[in-house]
């Protein structure tokens, strides 16, 4: 088939619908705002008043800085310019700060720094390949890609809403993954680098890089049966990745070298008992809802600030150590790698195993806020507006992950934004992917448009029917327990439709959905025993 | 993609944008003794909800008219009625005697806010959809495309979901008045324009065209026929909804007579601080205010509105088109805005209600009038000047005498509403964008005929240019031409 790139100058239509977002953005400056809002202005302090060694020794507040230095960084030079709206915010001794000058500042920040994301959104929907003949604007895939990931709920919800800066950080990823789609690796490497020095949970990501730049750039031919032909190796390109890479973490933990175990102690997720982190659950949503649960009911345990969390032993089902989910994770995304290295089939192939990285430690990693499943929606985007089995996984996967953003916003002010949004997501993705793919044959199975629809029942029961009922008192976890529980399972399908299907990997897909299944058999009967206890014992054991 | 997507689609985005909004400030807040219109409305609740409906109007021990007394028709009461029982079943503070002045909490906040939701959501946005599907013409994409312009405008979402108010309600009853007319259900539009009568009394503004309209459509199909069989259904259509509305109020003629002049406010003067009319802007001349009786002003003002709408009413008598019936609300709610008795800053939206029924005509005007009539918020004299310049275009007026004001108007130092909409400079260049992308693809489209985007010199100018548009829609064989020529019904 004859294709051409899209032109750089016919994108008229960009412009508006970015500029129209942002201005959209700016509407929920006063809305409502999580904690994580104090997380950075406490960063913003920290960064500004104190000197470069004490950033990560500094903890008279709890929310000690632990990301990457890079981030520290940013968090710095944004305080230059915090200074001009509010300097009281830049105390570190101002714990819980809040005023109408700080709200405004890192309301703005966040949406004048989505102008990376922005930017890598163009290079994305540059490296789309558009049909010949000429459609009109409303079914291009250019313009269906760009409206999925400037329009993207989650995005909205985690970054505008709940607050954060992970428009920032995708930015990079798009404009990494971007160049890595035009052949320019070593300035995708360069861009992974900077991203990973700016927040370690795309380390996830990383096994995909690796397999992929070494086996896609270091090695330069194939044999014809798409083996790799080992003579080809290319040990200069080898050094310049590795160059690249070093030199990046080397200018990030520079600075800190001598304290540098305080610092990877900081970032390492598994922190004593009092960290912010969850203690060990193979039950992916299960251990997600003790988070919710820790985080955000007002459970009556002195021991528990909003956010904070304490490591829990389940009292019947084993307790897993960090190690067996590591094990798990890797395993899960095994037989892509192997792939991935057996035939490489371009940079879509990559994209799709850096899909089935994030998916995978998404569901069996050590502590995952249910926002890492935008680590998986947003590179899908890509392949789902060219591919039209990637289309239907990209609407399963989109609709049940966004939707288990949901519990995120629970006060009723922001209630009709969230559906109001997630709603027009739903109905844009939904009738633009059709008309894109519009040829015979069908984006969902029956059962998976059943499932889907049935997610609308467990919102209603969830958000109206539930909290209104008297179970709100005794159970008041319980929507967040069933929705959890129904989302994974659409996670999990999406995890093994984006399995890569040739004859080498069949037979781990068929195996890895054997353990899947356990898995979730094992999920309802962690949740059953979750509800019996609280019945029973009408707390946590 | 389907129409139906993108209606919902935009129909979404307007109601995220009308939440955003709310979530901000509203006027008044924390003001006391007075507060603002929140507090209004608020109050109204409180009153309707706890005293007998006799004393609703009356200043009495318990009903205290200085403090936002009740000055809308009764419709609204009810309105305010029927809120307060919401609001007494969620928490009885919220409405109780005397004891709730002034009062506000978030949670109160969000049940306020909510209720102009609803009343958006039931009445204003239905109509505009339905107006926008089956009353303009072209593609579905450019009715989609009117849709988003239409439901977006920042002036209205601004007044009702910023500053608090409930215009929605009386602008969407008068807006399904239009589309029954325009479906040619001229009975049904009659009964919904007396409601919107019955809520908001500025709702005059745009009542000469329905009369004129529906008296010329009688006319037109004979007095001693169908014409009179129409115009008595019409007639006891609007006497018994009347009739309804006031029946609590009819038993006391002197009660009856109250209500009228809480209603009308003769008192207040000629006009209030820095709107963008006639008389404001005269005032930098001529103090109108200290040479007049109060009553000459009054005769002043409604010899000038009258003599100011007269031109399109006389047209659309003697051709009730529905097309001539739109251009006539554009006019003769400007006219009011711009000569009329007493007006206030938020009757702009009165005018801006039928420009947005232009949208899909005569795009760049319309367009440029609701921008300005945004920024009119900011800068007074702007504002004035474009509507000014708007019914300059529409209504063949004697041009030399208001562009002396015009440029008069602009020396004077632009008066600033209190602007606690915190959302206006978002909305409006949100507004900008998107009607900026519309235009863009209007243009490269080549949908329009270019003649529409040619800045009218003078008015009868504008009329030439719609001719030659009309014509060449006619020779082009297109199924656009219908709505000029009043066939619309049929067709719709």
């Amino acid at each position: 088939t004859v294709t051409v790139m899209a032109a750089a100058g016919s994108c008229s239509w960009f412009p508006p619908l970015a500029l129209g977002v942002s201005l959209l953005k700016c509407l929920f400056i006063n809305a409502y705002h999580s904690t994580d809002f104090e997380v950075h202005r406490n960063w913003l302090a920290i960064t500004h008043s104190l000197p470069v060694s004490r950033w990560y020794h500094e903890n008279s507040s709890v929310w000690t800085l632990d990301y990457p230095p890079l981030f520290a960084w940013f968090q710095w030079s944004l305080s230059h310019v915090a200074q001009h709206f509010d300097s009281n915010m830049l105390r570190v001794e101002n714990l819980d700060y809040v005023s109408p000058g700080a709200v405004l500042f890192q309301r703005l920040s966040v949406v004048f720094t989505d102008g990376v994301f922005i930017y890598g959104a163009t290079e994305c929907c540059r490296c789309v390949q558009e049909p010949k003949e000429q459609r009109d604007v409303l079914s291009r895939p250019s313009f269906v890609l760009a409206v999925l990931l400037l329009w993207n709920f989650g995005l909205l919800v985690v970054d505008h809403l709940h607050f954060q800066y992970n428009g920032f950080l995708f930015g990079f990823l798009l404009l990494s993954l971007a160049k890595h789609l035009q052949h320019r690796h070593l300035q995708g490497a360069l861009l992974f680098s900077i991203l990973l020095n700016l927040k370690h949970i795309y380390l996830y990501m990383a096994p995909a890089y690796g397999v992929y730049l070494l086996r896609s750039y270091c090695f330069t031919q194939d044999h014809r049966d798409g083996s790799v032909r080992w003579s080809s190796f290319s040990p200069l390109r080898l050094l310049a990745l590795g160059a690249i890479v070093t030199s990046v973490c080397a200018l990030s933990f520079g600075p800190f070298v001598a304290m540098v175990r305080t610092v990877l102690s900081r970032l390492s997720p598994l922190r004593g008992p009092l960290s912010r982190l969850l203690g060990p659950k193979l039950l992916v949503p299960v251990q997600r809802v003790h988070l919710k649960l820790l985080e955000e009911a007002e459970l009556p345990r002195a021991s528990m600030t909003g956010g904070l969390v304490q490591e829990f032993h389940h009292s019947v089902l084993p307790s897993v150590t960090p190690s067996v989910t590591l094990v798990c994770t890797l395993l899960s995304i095994l037989p892509a790698l192997l792939s991935l290295w057996g035939g490489p089939r371009g940079p879509r192939a990559f994209l799709r195993v850096l899909l089935i990285c994030s998916l995978g430690s998404f569901l069996f990693g050590w502590h995952v806020h249910e926002k890492a499943v935008l680590l998986a929606i947003l590179p899908l985007s890509i392949l789902a507006v060219q591919n039209r089995e990637d289309a239907g996984t990209f609407l399963v996967l989109t609709t049940t992950g966004h939707y288990s953003l949901f519990p995120l916003l629970f006060t009723p002010a922001e209630f009709p934004i969230k559906v109001l949004l997630m709603l027009m997501f739903t109905i844009y993705s939904f009738t633009a992917l059709r008309k894109l793919h519009s040829g015979p044959g069908r984006l969902l199975r029956p059962l998976e448009y059943a499932y889907l629809l049935g997610l609308n029942a467990v919102a209603i029961t969830c958000e109206v029917a539930l909290p209104l009922s008297p179970w709100q008192q005794t159970l008041p976890f319980l929507p967040l327990l069933v929705t959890s529980v129904y989302c994974s399972v659409g996670v999990c399908h999406s995890f093994l439709l984006t399995q890569p299907s040739n004859d080498f990997t069949n037979i781990v897909t068929c195996e890895l959905n054997t353990l899947m299944n356990v898995f979730i058999i094992f999920e309802e009967y962690g949740t059953l025993q979750l509800i019996i206890e609280i019945c029973l014992f009408g707390r946590f054991s | 993609m389907q129409t139906w997507s993108l209606v919902s689609i935009c129909v979404l985005l307007a109601l995220v944008v009308r939440w955003g909004v709310s979530l901000n400030s509203y006027s008044g807040a924390g003001k006391p003794p007075m507060f603002g219109d929140y507090e209004a409305q608020r109050h109204w609740q409180e009153v309707t909800y706890n005293l007998p409906l006799q004393e609703w109007y009356f200043n009495t021990t318990e009903n205290d008219l200085m403090y936002w007394g009740l000055d809308y028709p009764p419709l609204t009461a009810y309105h305010s009625l029927i809120c307060a029982y919401v609001a007494k079943s969620i928490n009885p503070e919220w409405v109780e005697l005397h004891k709730s002045r002034g009062y506000e909490s978030p949670k109160h906040k969000l049940f306020m806010r909510a209720t102009v939701l609803v009343a958006d959501l039931i009445l204003f946005i239905p109509a505009v959809v339905l107006y926008c599907l089956y009353l303009t013409d072209g593609s579905s994409r450019k009715k989609v495309s009117t849709l988003f312009c239409f439901l977006l405008y920042p002036g209205l979402i601004l007044i009702d979901y910023g500053h608090f108010q409930y215009n929605g309600v009386s602008l969407g009853l008068a807006l399904w008045g239009v589309l029954a007319l325009g479906l040619g259900w001229d009975a049904l539009g009659s009964l919904a324009f007396c409601l919107a009568l019955n809520y908001k009394q500025m709702e005059l503004y745009h009542a000469l065209p329905f009369f004129c309209y529906l008296l010329g459509k009688s006319v037109q199909l004979g007095l001693m026929g169908r014409g009179l069989f129409l115009l008595v259904r019409i007639a006891s259509t609007v006497l018994g909804t009347f009739a309804l509305c006031w029946l609590p109020f009819l038993s006391d003629p002197d009660h009856a007579m109250q209500v009228v002049r809480r209603i009308f406010p003769v008192a207040r003067g000629l006009f209030e601080d820095k709107v963008a009319n006639t008389w404001c802007s005269l005032n930098v001349l001529v103090k109108v205010r200290y040479i007049l009786s109060s009553d000459s002003q009054i005769y002043l003002s409604l010899a000038c509105t009258l003599l100011a709408v007269l031109p399109s009413c006389v047209r659309l008598l003697t051709k009730p088109t529905f097309w001539q019936f739109k251009l006539a609300l554009a006019n003769s709610s400007l006219a009011f805005f711009l000569f009329s008795y007493q007006v206030h800053e938020k009757s702009i939206l009165l005018v801006a209600l039928p420009v947005c029924l232009l949208l899909n005509d005569l795009p760049l005007v319309a367009i440029w009038f609701l921008h300005a009539s945004t920024f009119r918020g900011l800068t007074a004299c702007a504002g004035w000047f474009e509507a000014m310049w708007f019914t300059v275009a529409l209504s063949k007026h004697d041009t030399e005498d208001m562009k002396h004001d015009a440029s008069v108007s602009e020396g004077r130092s632009a008066g600033a509403l209190r602007c606690d909409l915190a959302g206006l400079p978002v909305l409006q260049h949100l507004f900008t964008v998107s009607t900026g992308a519309l235009f863009r693809g209007y243009l490269e489209t080549g949908s329009l005929p270019q003649a529409a985007f040619l800045p009218p010199q003078t008015g009868p100018g504008l009329d030439r240019e719609m001719e030659v548009l009309h014509q060449r829609r006619g020779h082009g064989g297109s199924e656009l031409c219908d709505c000029r020529s009043g066939s619309s019904i049929t067709s719709a």
